[in-house]
């Protein structure tokens, strides 16, 4: 490996450190009497709501249409996605000391699978959360879901829900893309 | 044709435009606060007898809050729920009324600060301070020794102290004499109560005065700081038909106080101590926000004999009324309501009178000085009836003239009158804001009427009070201040305050945090609410959160019992309050915010099942957020239980 995609990917590797310290993604809504916004924060290891009680108003607002309480602690991925980050940091700088391109290329589309993994599920999330609502809710419409959008805002009810990655996220993507400029130096480089 | 009526009709809406632009705005464009603004100013307006203080925006004369401060206030339980009965304790027993009259700001520098306002109590002596994060009434002092507290709640610059004062004197201490020996029995207190220490509000030390009616004060700031000024009427000592009788000397007195000196004279042991009892009232704004009352039992009294040089009289006329000081603190002007010029005294030459003893008496002690070699001007044929000045900070008084119904305008250095204002009608005090203290901001004036007649639509025999806002942002030397705006004022406002709003606004609560409530009998979570029966008492640890009480249904509480609920709203969302009443209840509704736990007492005397509610419309489903309590016979053996949904616990 060229002196180049070494830097490269250590550098990938050490951003992705960032994670641990900013959201990934980012949760608002609105409504008219909400006028200065509810919002939670998705972070590697917790949920946050934007202001200090926003999370518990949420949930407040929630119980209305049977929709569960979210609770941080009971949520797996929220367990596993430290390690998931931690993996690529270490397995990052591995590659970046030794050298190995086949650890190179691992990396890399081990990043995407897992990426695109990650995506669904937070996907298939938001869908139970919207979906498996509590039958005896006080509001129920019929055929209506209360599922948020993956990226961009949705009505629901009276709420305008926005889902944004934060820059956490950000950070994954530039950290990706370094990784892969890094595997097309090595493939291409003659 | 058609064309150019067209360019015509462009041309002529152009200049329109254009005229419109040039001219000022109109008063309805200067009051107008459009949706999504908010008012500049917040204004605190006095309610008279109905001991509260009104909270109005400035320019747009809303009205925002009914601050309750010495009378109960049904609407969210103030002196009916257990956390706030004990304000109202005082050494004459429990009472819920009062007769509020002169808000003060605290101030830092002469400035006001935003972070207190007080006011005082006329009839049973006392003063309050009022927490503007929350704008709640969080303590209430009584002020011993006294007697129709009106020359109170002034404020020195750096809110070291306020006065308090006697404009009835009474036999000192209290004793039963025949009325006719007035001139031998009656004295007057002068108080100063220490202000800057939230929740040790105490009397600091009175002055001893003779039997005079203590009317209106202010203190001094810049060179004359450590001075406060009452002013005195009655010096006739007349206690019939005042009047006539108070009415006959052309000259009444200021008096004129060294509060440093009476430091002095405190530190010096140059002071009696004499016993009393008087209730200090307190409601801590964290913890369990539960009013406690501590009963004092001694304060010190200063006797000006012992301490000279700590009080002289300013002979000023005739009855002076209020007594202003101006923002640079070198004048002192008496509002003489029967005097037919106004008096401007001069600090620095009543300073050189004290030093060269130009005194013109003595009366128990106090020295009396000329009135000549303490005269700054009389602001000759300024209008009738003056009472009370304020400042624009551009070297101008206003003073309101009751009989006359206007505002005299003038320089008060050149004793020189620029212009005038009609009131509607009969003013009595009027604001500036910031206008008593170092720095007016000076762009509206409020008097503050005592007579509406046809100003508002009638509404029986008994009507609002009308303030006349004006904008004075015009140097009123130039330009006639203009009126704005008739205020509807609610019960009678006496003085009132103004601040920019941004120096109060960014620091007000929007909830109670609820881990922060220590309160004896809260309830965090729903889990935790229960029903306890300790003798003949019942206690119910209650949630409230949209939209429903935990617990909703409660069984086991016999006649004879007092049930206390203890409501804690737990929810921590911005403007969510929750309301609980109960049939029959004696007392009032309690109005709760969230992260606050109120307790309202209900002595069911029937057996039967009784409902309890939200008063407070709180969300979609509050029509449903009621309950039911069981009442039993008194003999009856029904078990406590308990709870909201399916599950109800039972108590053995």
């Amino acid at each position: 490996m060229s002196w180049i995609s070494r830097g490269l990917i250590a550098l990938a590797s050490l951003i992705l450190i960032g994670v641990f310290f900013v959201p990934l993604w980012k949760i608002t809504l609105w409504a008219p009497q909400y006028p200065e916004g509810l919002s939670m924060y998705i972070w590697v290891n917790k949920i946050t709501g934007g202001n200090p009680h926003d999370l518990y108003n949420i949930n407040l607002l929630n119980h209305y249409i049977g929709m569960k309480p979210i609770k941080p602690e009971e949520i797996l991925e929220l367990k596993i996605m430290p390690f998931i980050f931690g993996f690529f940091i270490v397995l990052g700088l591995i590659t970046a000391i030794t050298g190995n391109k086949k650890l190179l290329y691992t990396w890399v589309i081990l990043f995407i699978i897992i990426g695109i993994i990650g995506i669904a599920d937070f996907y298939r999330w938001e869908y139970d959360y919207g979906h498996n609502l509590d039958p005896r809710a006080p509001i129920k419409i019929p055929g209506v879901a209360y599922q948020p959008p993956l990226i961009g805002c949705k009505k629901l009810l009276n709420m305008e829900a926005c889902s944004f990655p934060d820059k956490g996220a950000y950070i994954a993507v530039v950290s990706v893309l370094l990784g892969m400029i890094a595997a097309g130096i090595e493939k291409f480089r003659k | 044709m058609k064309k150019n009526l067209g360019l015509g009709l462009a041309s002529a809406a152009l200049f329109s435009l254009f005229s419109f632009s040039a001219q000022a705005q109109s008063p309805a464009e200067k009051v107008y606060v459009p949706h999504g603004k908010h008012d500049k100013y917040y204004a605190f307006l006095s309610g008279g007898y109905n001991g509260q203080i009104g909270v109005y925006g400035l320019p747009s004369g809303r009205l925002l809050k009914v601050i309750p401060v010495f009378s109960v206030f049904p609407m969210n339980g103030y002196g009916y729920s257990e956390e706030t009965k004990a304000m109202l304790n005082t050494s004459y027993g429990w009472i819920p009324w009062g007769d509020t009259h002169h808000p003060e700001l605290s101030q830092t520098d002469g400035v006001p600060d935003g972070r207190w306002l007080f006011i005082n109590e006329n009839n049973t002596p006392r003063v309050a301070r009022i927490d503007l994060r929350t704008f709640e009434t969080e303590e209430i002092l009584e002020i011993p020794f006294s007697a129709g507290n009106h020359a109170s709640s002034f404020i020195t610059p750096n809110s070291e102290y306020i006065t308090a004062s006697t404009r009835f004197s009474i036999p000192i201490p209290q004793k039963d004499v025949p009325i006719a020996e007035y001139a031998k029995y009656f004295k007057g207190t002068i108080t100063f109560v220490r202000a800057d220490k939230p929740g040790k509000m105490d009397v600091a030390f009175q002055i001893l005065v003779p039997g005079y009616d203590y009317d209106l004060a202010h203190c001094g700031k810049g060179p004359s700081n450590g001075w406060c000024f009452f002013t005195s009427y009655n010096t006739e000592q007349a206690h019939t038909l005042l009047e006539i009788n108070a009415s006959q000397k052309d000259k009444d007195f200021i008096a004129a106080v060294n509060w440093k000196r009476a430091e002095q004279c405190i530190a010096e042991g140059k002071y009696k101590e004499v016993e009393t009892k008087y209730a200090h009232n307190y409601r801590p704004p964290e913890g369990d926000r539960f009013a406690k009352t501590e009963w004092k039992t001694k304060v010190k009294w200063i006797i000006p004999k012992e301490c000279p040089g700590v009080i002289y009289y300013l002979p000023t006329p005739k009855s002076p009324h209020g007594v202003d000081v101006t923002p640079d603190g070198k004048y002192i002007i008496g509002g003489g309501k029967l005097a037919t010029v106004i008096p401007i005294h001069s600090f620095d030459k009543m300073i050189k009178a004290i030093e060269n003893k130009q005194f013109a008496g003595e009366v128990e002690g106090i020295p009396i000085l000329k009135y000549e070699a303490i005269n700054h001007c009389e602001l000759p044929n300024p209008c009738l009836g003056p009472l009370h000045t304020e400042f624009d900070g551009r070297g101008l008084a206003y003073t309101s003239c009751f009989i006359s119904s206007d505002v005299v305008i003038y320089d008060y250095q050149k004793c020189e009158i620029v212009g005038r204002v009609p009131t509607y009608y009969s003013v009595g005090h009027l604001m500036i804001p910031g206008g008593d203290s170092a720095k007016p901001w000076g762009e509206y004036l409020l008097p503050m009427n005592k007579i509406t007649k046809d100003i508002f639509l009638p509404t029986g025999p008994e009507l609002p009070h009308a303030g006349q806002l004006y904008d004075i942002s015009a140097d009123p030397r130039k330009t006639k201040p203009q009126l704005l705006l008739d205020v509807a004022e609610l019960g009678e406002p006496h003085y009132a305050q103004a601040i920019p709003a941004e120096l109060v606004a960014p620091k007000t609560l929007k909830i109670f945090e609820l881990e922060k409530n220590n309160h004896p009998y809260v309830t965090k979570s729903e889990e935790e609410a229960k029903v306890v029966r300790k003798g003949n008492e019942v206690h119910v640890y209650m949630t409230a959160i949209r939209s429903h009480f935990t617990p909703d249904n409660i069984e086991g509480v016999k006649v004879g019992d007092t049930v206390y609920f203890h409501v804690t709203n737990i929810e921590q969302d911005w403007d969510i309050p929750h309301g609980f009443a109960v049939i029959g209840a004696k007392t009032s509704n309690i109005l709760i915010m969230p992260g606050e736990t109120l307790t309202i007492k209900w002595t069911p005397k029937a057996p039967g099942v009784y409902p309890f509610y939200c008063t407070d419309f709180c969300s979609a489903l509050h029509q449903e957020m009621q309950g039911y309590v069981r009442v039993s016979p008194a003999d009856a053996k029904v078990p406590i239980k308990y709870g909201t949904g399916d599950e109800m616990k039972t108590v053995q």
